[in-house]
């Protein structure tokens, strides 16, 4: 008894709070999932699975991707979520106290279109609500077991989808980094109590892959005019309500009832299949992306994959999907 | 200073530790039940966020989006007809293991018995046994849901140091399910008749997480290989909620065409 008590006094001296992880190293995309959403870009009026309001469905309807074409704009970033929203690789590491050796940081490298994440790890507090807000938001972290629960406010507003489905800058994200062996996986729960009824979950997986290539900072962006009828008319490109001309296109190319196009909570449960039962009849053919796996990198052959469904009854417009 | 005491200690326990493990026998092995660092049991809802076109109907013939198939595999999916299917009694195609974590649908986890772990699925009315410990597979002919041996994942961690520095699982309530399954019977990946072959192995890691507000997730990262149909691993990573009872438990058998 005596043994096990001063096994357990020393265990309990010098028990970590957790069982911290390495979690860096360059981390490979696999975009095994969403494929559309994340690479080319998703249609344009395209909300089924997202927990949005009224008000998020209202402004994303509004949305022009030639807004992304102002020179002002061309340079903005993504929010933070872009991490689990859009296509790239990442790369982590550790940032130590040159002291005492202890990780105080944990770092999410940039995009092309999104700025550095920072989940601090030295139990700083958050700032006060009125705070600026940072491209990247304030992120701190904290180990539950193995795995990194990471904590994000004062985010700026931006989109929880690339066709204009807006969040707020009352966003918060929590997400959950977990490693196993070589894969890597993060689940965010974006919170929004301006456009979302519940939170937004999505789960990613990344491969360990030292060979693949990630700038830990983004990369200069320059802008420059790149519609004329844009260049300093003032303009600002949008959609007026009811008058968006992409509004039947899901409905047309893949028979998915509006109502559920425009998504809602609903969409993402199980149970909202017997709604659709009733209404919705497959397609044919696949006239979308039907050219089957062309690799991670496949976007150089995006274009002749596209399929031929402009000659869908009824569809005569373009997507926006490689506007960006 | 901590990092002394812990030394003293520790020394003196493993030395007595030794000489008590002379004259003794090792302890009983714990069963899997008992030491499940997380319970994963009740009522689960798949809450589809993703691949929704893909998962929540069936999508048209030809429609591959996100999944690294081999040209095979395309040639063979080109050629799915879901009536012949009904006709083979093959209606189970797309429920397989591993597929079936994909279907939208509720799952209910229970313990069959002390070392196997029981997942049971509304939609598709099928059932997965994850066997822990020294489990055999019996043999026989493939089925939907394969062979799969699973075992606990407890993060462990380093105390001491010096030379008296050891690993042990930490404490808390943290871990997670890893599960391993072959033999299984070849079917659709999608219900569109995306194949998977005789070859393919699933791999899965089960992690659960618990929020603030009480809510607790199930997130699934799920690892597909088959040197037949697939030009790499295909991997996926997926989240369930969980649920306060039954009440939405729905039963259906399976179909091949919804």
């Amino acid at each position: 008894m005596k043994i096990l008590a001063a096994f357990a006094m020393a265990v309990v001296i010098c028990m970590p709070a957790s069982a911290e992880i390495d979690l860096s190293g360059n981390w490979s995309t696999r975009q095994h999932q969403d494929w559309q959403d994340r690479n080319p870009g998703p249609e344009a009026v395209d909300y089924i699975g997202l927990p949005i309001n009224d008000e998020a469905r209202a402004r994303a309807l509004s949305y022009s991707a030639s807004l992304l074409s102002l020179p002002e704009r061309q340079c903005l970033f993504y929010p933070p979520q872009y991490v689990v929203i859009g296509p790239q690789s990442i790369k982590m590491w550790a940032e130590t106290d040159p002291v005492t050796g202890k990780i105080i940081a944990w770092k999410i490298s940039a995009a092309p279109d999104r700025d550095v994440i920072t989940i601090w790890m030295d139990g700083r507090p958050h700032p006060p609500k009125n705070a600026p807000h940072p491209y990247a938001g304030f992120t701190t972290g904290v180990w539950q077991g193995d795995t990194l629960t990471a904590y994000t406010t004062h985010i700026k507003a931006g989109y929880i989808r690339r066709n204009g489905v807006p969040s707020s800058d009352q966003a918060t994200v929590t997400q959950h980094i977990m490693r196993h062996g070589d894969t890597l996986t993060i689940t965010a729960l974006i919170d929004d109590p301006i456009y979302l009824t519940e939170p937004f979950v999505l789960s990613r997986s990344w491969k360990l892959d030292p060979n693949v290539q990630i700038p830990p900072t983004p990369e200069p962006c320059s802008p420059a005019a790149e519609v004329a009828r844009l260049d300093g008319t003032g303009a600002v490109p949008h959609i007026l309500p009811g008058a968006n001309p992409f509004v039947n296109e899901v409905t047309k190319i893949f028979h998915i009832p509006q109502e559920t196009v425009m998504g809602g909570a609903e969409t993402m449960y199980p149970e909202y299949r017997k709604k659709l039962r009733a209404r919705y009849v497959r397609p044919e053919k696949c006239v979308r992306y039907c050219c089957g796996w062309e690799g991670r990198e496949a976007v150089d052959t995006l274009k002749d994959c596209i399929g031929d469904y402009r000659q869908t009854p009824g569809l005569s417009l373009p997507s926006q999907g490689l506007d960006k | 200073m901590c990092h002394e005491k812990a030394k003293l200690l520790l020394v003196a326990a493993v030395l007595s530790l030794q000489s008590v493990a002379q004259g003794q026998s090792a302890a009983p092995v714990k069963s899997a039940k008992v030491s499940a660092p997380i319970d994963l049991t009740g009522y689960w809802v798949s809450v589809v966020t993703e691949d929704w076109r893909w998962r929540m109907i069936t999508p048209a013939k030809g429609d591959y989006a996100s999944i690294p198939i081999t040209p095979a595999a395309k040639k063979l999916a080109d050629t799915w007809d879901p009536a012949k299917d009904e006709a083979a009694g093959e209606q189970c195609r797309s429920y397989g293991a591993p597929a079936i974590m994909r279907v939208p649908g509720r799952f209910h986890i229970t313990w069959q018995d002390d070392n196997t772990l029981k997942v049971e699925t509304d939609y598709g009315m099928q059932t997965r046994l994850f066997h822990f410990g020294n489990w055999a597979a019996s043999g026989g002919p493939p089925t939907w849901q394969g062979d799969s041996a699973a075992r606990w994942e407890i993060p462990r961690t380093r105390v001491g140091a010096g030379s008296v520095a050891r690993e042990v699982e930490s404490q808390g309530g943290f871990g997670s399910l890893a599960v391993e399954t072959t033999h299984i019977r070849p079917g659709y990946l999608r219900k569109n008749g995306v194949p998977y072959g005789a070859k393919a192995k699933l791999t899965e890691y089960w992690d659960l997480n618990r929020e603030t507000n009480g809510d607790q997730w199930l997130v699934i990262t799920t690892l597909v290989d088959d040197p037949d149909y697939l030009q790499e691993q295909w991997v996926t990573a997926l989240h369930f909620k969980k649920e306060p009872d039954g009440a939405k438990w729905d039963p259906s058998p399976c179909s091949s065409r919804w």
